[in-house]
């Protein structure tokens, strides 16, 4: 659940509430779908809160690695 | 000169406006009427009508004016790149020191180098299909990372930062620095772009635990068609094109279109456009996935409303609400039944009973044993009954059943 990109989810998540709005489905589907909805909402959710707020410079040395340091904006 | 001053040597000093002067008079006297060919660059048109530009040819540049007088005879739009022919004189523009070529009359001398190049440049990749639509990757809905390639000093970096902030404080931002002009900015700026790559293949490959670079912004501020320059470059546009991240091309302004903006996944007007692309604003996606959850939650809750009718429907259905009823009606029709069928089993029985009977009489007066028991008896012979008597012959043993006991006698007369 966890590996699944954000817009991936996202999509997904949007095409199971127009599925479960516009499609015939036995109860037991409905809530196979919309517990799986509400799983991809909060994966939603948690991908938002935790993307981390980082401005680095990306360096490549010369040993092919790469070196990241914070960026200082230059006035 | 009544103020003129000397030295203690008695050398005159100058002042600026003298020394100006001075060159103005040489200059003009000098270059009175020339003609100068070179390639026209950062040429503006001003409200005025005056126009100002560079001539430049590979190693120097010269400032021109074109006065609005002069301008309105010529017969075509001076662009920049374009290759041309000026009649004028050398003069100062003494505000400022600017020595400047006064246009006076310009002739189109063919393409400019560098337009030239562009030109060629674009039609060459054209047509080897790096401009074609079906390649172009889509840009991510909520990159995490975005990768910058341009001056860590320039406005792009500026500008982009700005807009990160204010729609998406929580990106990050990686940016891999790189001159923007000058000969070296092309190799510069192509060796980014595949770092980067590199980077993510480090990633997918487990060497770094760090997020993808999910979409990458190359590009600069403004500034003149030789500053863009490196934006034009074969080597640049070739790394745009092979790169697996999708890339965005910032380039100067609105109005500046480089090669990058042809190649490049997305071309973005400025940087700041850029940013804007690739950062959606925050709360416009919790707004989304709030809208989506509660649509989950209405349409669950009206899946449960129906179904609750429907049970509510059945509970005060008449079997459910008076289950005896039923019961009660299904054991009434059990004993209607029970009885139908004993009564029927009765008529039956009777109707059979009376058969029996009449049976039964018919039977009896059927008996051979109860014709013997009216004292009547049966004649065998050989064990077979004998009907008439000239069946016999005088002599022969025969057998008589009595209605009690059998005799055996002989025949000794028979009449027919």
């Amino acid at each position: 659940m966890k590996e699944i990109p954000f817009e991936k989810a996202l999509e997904k998540l949007e095409k199971i509430v127009e599925e479960l709005e516009s499609g015939d489905f036995s109860l037991d589907e409905s809530l196979k779908k919309y517990e799986e909805g509400i799983k991809l909402a909060r994966s939603c959710q948690q991908k938002l809160d935790k993307a981390k707020a980082k401005i680095e410079t990306l360096i490549k040395k010369d040993d092919g690695d790469f070196e990241a340091k914070p960026f200082k904006e230059e006035k | 000169m009544p103020e003129e001053k000397l030295t203690q040597d008695g050398a005159v000093i100058y002042t600026v406006t003298q020394l100006t002067r001075e060159i103005k008079f040489a200059l003009e006297g000098s270059f009175p009427e020339i003609w100068v060919e070179g390639e026209v660059s950062n040429f503006k048109l001003y409200p005025s009508g005056h126009s100002y530009f560079s001539l430049k040819d590979p190693s120097s540049v010269i400032n021109c004016v074109l006065f609005k007088s002069s301008s309105t005879k010529l017969t075509f739009d001076l662009e920049d790149g374009m290759h041309v022919l000026i009649r004028g004189r050398v003069s100062v523009y003494e505000k400022r020191g600017n020595y400047q070529l006064y246009a006076e009359r310009i002739e189109p001398r063919g393409k400019g180098s560098l337009q030239l190049a562009f030109e060629q440049l674009k039609k060459k990749l054209y047509d080897e299909g790096l401009f074609s639509e079906e390649e172009k990757k889509p840009l991510p809905a909520l990159p995490l990372r975005v990768g910058v390639v341009t001056s860590p000093a320039g406005a792009a970096i500026r500008d982009i930062l700005k807009v990160a902030k204010r729609r998406f404080s929580n990106v990050e931002v990686s940016i891999l620095p790189v001159r923007v002009q000058g000969d070296e900015a092309k190799q510069e700026i192509a060796n980014a772009i595949k770092e980067l790559n590199e980077y993510n293949t480090s990633i997918e490959e487990g060497k770094l635990d760090e997020h993808l670079i999910d979409v990458m912004i190359v590009g600069r501020g403004g500034g003149s068609l030789e500053d863009l320059w490196a934006f034009n470059e074969e080597v640049v546009a070739r790394a745009i094109y092979a790169s697996k991240i999708p890339v965005i091309s910032a380039v100067g302004h609105e109005v500046d279109y480089t090669i990058s903006d042809f190649v490049a996944d997305f071309r973005a007007p400025t940087p700041s456009a850029a940013a804007e692309l690739v950062m959606p604003l925050k709360e416009d996606l919790i707004q989304h996935i709030s809208e989506l959850r509660n649509r989950l939650y209405a349409n669950a809750r009206s899946k449960t409303a129906l179904l609750e009718q429907a049970v509510t429907n059945l509970k005060s259905s008449y079997v459910l609400k008076a289950p005896l009823n039923v019961f009660e009606q299904l054991r009434q029709e059990v004993d209607e039944a029970v009885r139908n069928a004993l009564s029927a089993i009765e008529h039956f029985m009777e109707i059979k009973t009376r058969d029996l009977a009449t049976s039964a009489g018919k039977l009896e007066a059927l008996s051979p044993l109860s014709v013997l028991k009216r004292g009547y008896s049966i004649t065998f012979k050989d064990g077979k009954t004998v009907k008439k008597a000239e069946k016999l012959k005088v002599g022969e043993s025969i057998e008589t059943r009595f209605s009690s006991g059998i005799a055996t006698s002989r025949v000794e007369k028979i009449e027919k």
